[in-house]
Parts: structure tokens; C-alpha cells; sequence
């Protein structure tokens, strides 16, 4: 029996509950929370999909710790666990989260590839060697499930800052061979909003389940933006 | 509250999300709407792993993707619209590329392509083992361009709306409020996927639990082919998921427990790259008749990577690596995945023709809930991205050239009190004594003993009576939670309601075809059965259980002929 203590909320209040899950090797704490809606209180929301570690719906605090449920086993935690949603991000209900204001960033940053021939009639192949595609493919993982955004200390005290998410897709975007829009992006990840003010707690790293390494991201573009800046200041 | 847009489109996957930039690309003057209930990045498209197929080479043609694949459907696709889909195949792989796809390269910057099973070239276009995932990605992020396509993530949608013949709009739950919104549309096209939740053992999301099917079927369109579910043959044990074909593509053996590639005895050819019903079949037969291995879930077949060394491991299936070592404590650089035939691809479903219409004006359907058909008794791999690909851009353009022509839709005062009244009086507001979830363990394990790989009439007899019974319990049920904000309950329950219909179509249609035919095998009926069974199942919805008619398959260039790999 594994022990779970969930941080609920009602749309009004919060408050802690406490369930017995029957837990055994392999199991997940995404199915411990399965067990208890369909076993034990059906009211508990969650968000799930692909129980695979890929889509990014399921992340939450469990032991403190941001984590996606789906893959992590009950018994490397121990038999007391518990589950809280996201920091940074307004609770909708129990474990629920609003991630409006989060895909409104990554929006904003325009996170697609910008070129003149933005229309594709007669499309053709465009060629990209593997070098060029291991300089952006790490921070294509990213699976927006908001575990860096909710530890990010920047976003904590900013609402308006753009996350160390929406900053890894600019960078993506950036450093894609097939792009063209770099200046544009330079200037929106510049803004008061942007890059500048990352606070360099590098903690969006450490909890990435996917190994993105968001901060260095943030690097990468500081040092871009800079020299960009730099050029025009110039007049090269 | 009631929105108006000139495209609705109800699923945010590959095929919704291809659709909406279709329309959007058509005309700038169509308002588009895209509704999921998820976030469009959390669909279960991201699960897709090994590869699209497309002709992209010096050496395939258009003509031997059609031949792979209507052979490897056994002869039950549509051979114009699989001849119209492999040519448009390659553009979409090229557009995606366009778009910022991390296709996989050749070393001279080419797209790479891999084997995949029952194609006779190696024609699986991938990124890494994440196909599914980048091509989500890409798509997604593309949408974002077009200020015409307006997101509606987190809403549910309960009903279709039909009024004369032609489709008006449609009714969901804003999940977050838990209201009741009411779309109308000129056009609707649904591209809400497959139905794999009906099973137990799956590599499917949560999610999918086949809404958009039931919801056609209960408003009279039909549902093509349902008894066709394909088996994928590597789940991974216990959690079903999907350790990709691209493992065998790339070389991985199977293995029973005396050490032996069995696959010789069954398809000495294609050996591991031989169909999935062809190997499904085999690795049920080994563990059947004894020859798996043993294993705390039960008996299970090794799936052997070993040989293909940690490099190739790393940059070709680290997707793979990740979800051995985190889901089954398995890392296969050192040791083989425990692995067994898992539910995996609804092949049956909406029926359309080439066009992605549907018998309703202005409905169209597209992707894996949709039967154009191409897929036949059996997909092969890698065409299942692809189709979503090029129908849902089918689907895009023809509902966008409808809804240009079309007059708004309107959906009556009295079509929503109903429907609110269905929702939150009757279902919301009743009690009962049964639990949904105890129902849908119940319906999980009559599909997994009953409906798997081998058939026969009596245990599909049982599984009729079962599913009667289930359905009867369905309409006593309590939702628990009678809160209106992101009620999960509420909306599970309904997914249970859907299933047990749509469970129900499966169950009969397989009773009814006495053949076997693709991923449909019948021990009573080992045999395909051209003379009597060359044709489409269609299931009509009525109250008292689903009516079959039957259509023929259209045959272009290629003769039925025995399938042997």
C-alpha cells in the first residue's frame, strides 16, 4: 500500500486528501491516480494522455519535485507520496492547471520556420545535413509540459516573462539551417520580457524530463541577441 | 452560448491540424475552428513512432506502395484511393520538411528513409523514433501562423447537428467551465481518431476512446470495417506501449524462449519485417503453444536489440531505449524487451469516399476515425501518418470549398435544450447504482479475451451477450462528481457510453464475417473467402442494435491473389 496524499482544490478552497493505493513494482504514479477515480473518489481531476512520457499533459509536484505522473514509479518514492499541481500556473481544479498564458508565450515567440517562400504549391525538398540538424534537434524534445516553467524563478515574479519554454522553441527556430527569421525572434526574445531577465537558476535544466536543457537555450540566444544587437549598433 | 465559424474541425491530431492549415491555405475568408479535448500537443499522435511512408527514391515507384499495400490489406482497400494516396504521399513528407520537420538525414543532406514491415522498399520517411511527435509538433506550430484557425482546446464535444441532410454545427462542454457550447458551421470534419481504449491491453491514450465514431454512427452515418482491429505485435509488457516496427526495421530479432527466430517458420521471406497480422499471429501462436517466454505478466516474446549495438540504438530508436528502461526496468542495449501483440489500429470507421465525404453535406471525416478505405483487413506500418497527412489535407480543401459556397449553419433553440438537458439532467443529474469505471473494466476484458487475435463464434457469441448486458447496467449508472468545472467524470462517463456502442459493432461484424481476412482470423473460418466476403461491412446505428449492409471493394489493377510474405 502506497500512501497519497493529493493537494486538492475545489474551484474555492484547498485542501489535503488522503488515499491508499494498492501500489505494486512497475506501477505508476499516473495509475495510482487512475486507481483512485475509478476506485475511490471519481471527483479527482487530473489531465493524462499518452502514459508514455511523450505528449506532456501529466506534469505535477510529486515529493516536490515537478515530474510527469506517467513516468514515475510509486516505489522509488517510497510509500508516501504526494501530489500537488505545477507552481507557476493559476489551479483550475485539484490537479488541473491553466496553460492559456503558457502556449500564448510560445506563440509569441513565433515558433515556426520563417522563410520567403511561405507558400509551398510545388514544395521541394530542402537539404539539411545531420550536423546541422544535431545544432537545434536537442530543443526540439521539449513537450511543453511546463515542469521548467512552473521552478522558473523569473516566471514566479514576472508574469509577462517568457519562460525558459517559449525561449528553448525561439532558439529552436533560431538555430534551424531552413530559417530566416532570426532577426525577428532576436527582437521579441530582447524584449524586457525576454532573456535578460533570467535569473540563471538553471533549475529549469534540472527538472526537464526530457533533458532539453532550457537554460542553455536561454545562453545560446543571450549570446546571439548580444552579438545582433552589437552588429547594428555598428552599422555592420 | 452559441459561436459561429465557416469551418469546424473536431480533433486536434496530424489529420485536424493538417486539415485547418488546408482550409486556411484555400482562402484567407474562412473562419476556422479547431476543437479538441486535450490540448492539440497532447493528442495521441505524438505516440506514432517509426516512420511515414512515401515515394521518395531512385528505385520505388507510386505502383509498389499501392501493390505493398493493397496486399498487405488483404485485399479489402480501395485501390483508387490507395493509388491516389501513395502519389500524394511524397508531398507531404517534402511539406513538413518545408514546415521545420527534424526529418532524420542522409549524410548528403537527403531525408532518410528505413524498412518498414510489408513494404517491399525502404520508403518509412522518420524523425529518430519520434515521428509522430515532430510531425505533431511541426503542424501545431504551423497553425499558429494562421490567424483564421482559432483553438478550442478542453472542450468535449457531445452531439453532431443535422438538419435536412446537411450538417449544422456542433455541441460541446468547455471543460474548464464545464458550460455548454454550441458551434455552428457550414462545414464540420471530424478527425477525432481510433477507438483502442475499447481494449485493455493497448498502445493507445487515454483519450481515445472512439467519440467521434460513436457520435456519427448515433446521428446515421456509418461505421466501415470495425471489425478489422489491427494488433501491433510489440507492446511492451506491462503498460502496452508501442516499441515501434522501426526496432525490427533496423534489425531486431524476436525471440522465443529456446533462442529461436521464429519467424522463419511463419513468413521465411520478410522474417520480423512481415506484416503485422503475419506477426502477431506467429508470436500468439509461439506463446500458445508454449514457446514463450516466462515472465511475471504472464508468458511474453523477447524482442533482441542487442546485436544492433548502443550507437545505432541511440541515434535511430532512443525513444525506444527511454520507455524500456523507465516502463520495464529493461535497458535493450544489454538485454531484450519482454514484449507480446498489443491493440493498436482501428482500421474500420466513418464512412467516406476518396474525398473524405460523407453521406451528410458538409461532413466530412479524415485520419485514423475515418474508413476512405486504404488501410483494408490490414495497415501496413507508416501509412497511418501519411494517411492523416494526405486526407486530412483532403479534408481541409474539400470542406473549405464547400463552406465558400455554403450558407451558415444553424442549430435550433430546441436542438439545445435537448442536448443540455441529455447532458446535465440525464446523465449529470441521475442516480444509479453501477460504476462506469467497473463497466469499462468489465468491456476492457471481453474485447482482450474475446475480440484478440483469434476469433471463433462462440466466444464472440459471449462477448454479443456481454456487451447486452453492460449496455443495460450503462443506463444506471452515477457520475459521483456533480460539480460543473473540468468534471472528468462526466465526461469518462460519456466516453464509456460511446464505447460500449461502438464495442458492439465490432463484436457483430466479426460474428457476421465467417472468413478470415487480414488482422480478422476466424478459427472457425481459417480461410479468406473472396467469393462470399470480398466486400466493405457497413454498420448503421438503430436503437435496438446496429443493421449491416454490406458494399463491394473497388478493385483497380491489382486481381486478389494468395498473400504469402
Amino acid at each position: 500500500m502506497a500512501e497519497f496524499r493529493v493537494r486538492r482544490f475545489d474551484g474555492k478552497k484547498s485542501y489535503w486528501q488522503t488515499f491508499n493505493v494498492p501500489a505494486k513494482k512497475g506501477m505508476t504514479v499516473l495509475e495510482g491516480l487512475y486507481y483512485i477515480k475509478e476506485n475511490l473518489d471519481s471527483s479527482l481531476a487530473f489531465r493524462a494522455s499518452c502514459r508514455m512520457g511523450i505528449c506532456g499533459s501529466c506534469a505535477m509536484r510529486i515529493n516536490g519535485k515537478p515530474r510527469l505522473a506517467c513516468e514515475t514509479q510509486i516505489l522509488f518514492l517510497g510509500d508516501r507520496i504526494t501530489v500537488e499541481p505545477l507552481d507557476n500556473f493559476t489551479v483550475i481544479k485539484d490537479l488541473v492547471t491553466d496553460f492559456e498564458g503558457f502556449f500564448a508565450k510560445h506563440k509569441a515567440i513565433k515558433p515556426y520556420l520563417i522563410r520567403e517562400d511561405v507558400k509551398y504549391d510545388e514544395p521541394r525538398e530542402l537539404l539539411q545535413t545531420p550536423k546541422e540538424l544535431n545544432e537545434y534537434y536537442i530543443f526540439t524534445l521539449c513537450i511543453k509540459c511546463g515542469a521548467c516553467y512552473s521552478v522558473c524563478p523569473a516566471a514566479a515574479t514576472l508574469d509577462g516573462y517568457l519562460g525558459p519554454a517559449a525561449m528553448t522553441a525561439a532558439y529552436r527556430f533560431c538555430a534551424d539551417s531552413r530559417d530566416k527569421g532570426k532577426k525577428e525572434r532576436y527582437e521579441i526574445v530582447s524584449s524586457s520580457n525576454g532573456v535578460w531577465r533570467c535569473h540563471l537558476a538553471m533549475e529549469c535544466s534540472e527538472v526537464c524530463p526530457k533533458n532539453v536543457e532550457p537554460a542553455k537555450a536561454v545562453q545560446l540566444l543571450r549570446r546571439r541577441t548580444a552579438f545582433s544587437i552589437l552588429k547594428s549598433l555598428l552599422g555592420w | 452560448m452559441r459561436v459561429q465559424h465557416d469551418i469546424v474541425i473536431i480533433g486536434a491530431g496530424i489529420a485536424g491540424m493538417r486539415a485547418a492549415i488546408a482550409a486556411a491555405e484555400k482562402s484567407d475568408r474562412l473562419s476556422i475552428a479547431i476543437i479538441a479535448k486535450t490540448y492539440p500537443i497532447r493528442c495521441h499522435s505524438v505516440c506514432a513512432e517509426g516512420g511515414t511512408a512515401a515515394v521518395l527514391r531512385e528505385g520505388d515507384s507510386f505502383d509498389l506502395h499501392a501493390w505493398d499495400t493493397v496486399k498487405g490489406s488483404d485485399f479489402l482497400a480501395d485501390q483508387d484511393a490507395v493509388e491516389f494516396f501513395v502519389r500524394e504521399c511524397p508531398k507531404e513528407i517534402i511539406r513538413l520538411d518545408n514546415w521545420g520537420c527534424p526529418w532524420s538525414r542522409n549524410d548528403d543532406g537527403t531525408i532518410a528513409q528505413r524498412p518498414f514491415g510489408g513494404h517491399s522498399f525502404n520508403r518509412a520517411t522518420y524523425a529518430k523514433d519520434r515521428t509522430g511527435f515532430h510531425e505533431v509538433h511541426t503542424l501545431y506550430e504551423r497553425m499558429l501562423m494562421y490567424d483564421s484557425v482559432v483553438i478550442y482546446p478542453e472542450y468535449f464535444v457531445t452531439n453532431l447537428v443535422i438538419e435536412d441532410g446537411s450538417v449544422q454545427g456542433v455541441s460541446a462542454i468547455e471543460l474548464k467551465t464545464g458550460n455548454m457550447t454550441f458551434f455552428e458551421a457550414k462545414a464540420v470534419i471530424f478527425t477525432t481518431g481510433g477507438a483502442g481504449r475499447l481494449y485493455g491491453f493497448t498502445t493507445y491514450s487515454h483519450q481515445v476512446t472512439g467519440d467521434g465514431l460513436a457520435i456519427a454512427y448515433r446521428n446515421g452515418i456509418p461505421l466501415k470495417d470495425m471489425e478489422f482491429f489491427q494488433f501491433h505485435p510489440t507492446g511492451l509488457i506491462p503498460s502496452g506501449i508501442l516499441m515501434t516496427e522501426g526496432c525490427r526495421g533496423e534489425g531486431g530479432y524476436l525471440l522465443n524462449k529456446n533462442g529461436e527466430r521464429f519467424m522463419k517458420k511463419y513468413a521465411p521471406e520478410k522474417m520480423e519485417i512481415a506484416p503485422r497480422d503475419v506477426v502477431s499471429r506467429a508470436m500468439w501462436t509461439e506463446i500458445i503453444e508454449g514457446r514463450g517466454l516466462e515472465g511475471e505478466y504472464g508468458p511474453y516474446i523477447a524482442l533482441d536489440l542487442r546485436h544492433l549495438g548502443e550507437e545505432k540504438i541511440e541515434e535511430r530508436l532512443p525513444l525506444i531505449r527511454d520507455a524500456a528502461i523507465k516502463f520495464a526496468g529493461v535497458d535493450p542495449v544489454e538485454e531484450p524487451i519482454p514484449v507480446k501483440p498489443v491493440a493498436h489500429y482501428t482500421m474500420g470507421g466513418i464512412h467516406t469516399n476518396v474525398k473524405c465525404e460523407t453521406a451528410v453535406k458538409g461532413f466530412f471525416a479524415a485520419g485514423e476515425c475515418a474508413c476512405v478505405s486504404i488501410h483494408g483487413a490490414n495497415r501496413l506500418g507508416s501509412n497511418s501518418t501519411a494517411e492523416c497527412l494526405v486526407f486530412g489535407k483532403v479534408a481541409g480543401e474539400m470542406a473549405a470549398e464547400y463552406a465558400l459556397k455554403a450558407k451558415q449553419g444553424k442549430i435550433s433553440r430546441e436542438f439545445m435544450n435537448k442536448e443540455e438537458s441529455r447532458i446535465y439532467d440525464e446523465l449529470l443529474g441521475k442516480s444509479g447504482d453501477e460504476s462506469p469505471y467497473e463497466i469499462k473494466r468489465e468491456l476492457n476484458s471481453t474485447m482482450d479475451k474475446n475480440m484478440w487475435i483469434f476469433r471463433e463464434e462462440k466466444g464472440l457469441k459471449e462477448a454479443v451477450k456481454k456487451i447486452e448486458e453492460l449496455k443495460e447496467r450503462y443506463k444506471n449508472i452515477e457520475i459521483n462528481d456533480r460539480t460543473r468545472g473540468f468534471n472528468t467524470d462526466l465526461m469518462m462517463a460519456i466516453e464509456i457510453g460511446y464505447m460500449l456502442d461502438l464495442a458492439e459493432v465490432v463484436a457483430i461484424g466479426a460474428l457476421k464475417r465467417q472468413e478470415s481476412r487480414g488482422a480478422h482470423y476466424r478459427l472457425d473460418y481459417p480461410k479468406r473467402d473472396d467469393e462470399n466476403w470480398l466486400k466493405h461491412t457497413l454498420a448503421y446505428y438503430t436503437p435496438e442494435g446496429p443493421k449491416f449492409d454490406y458494399i463491394p471493394v473497388m478493385i483497380t489493377k491489382w486481381e486478389p491473389v494468395e498473400r504469402k510474405y
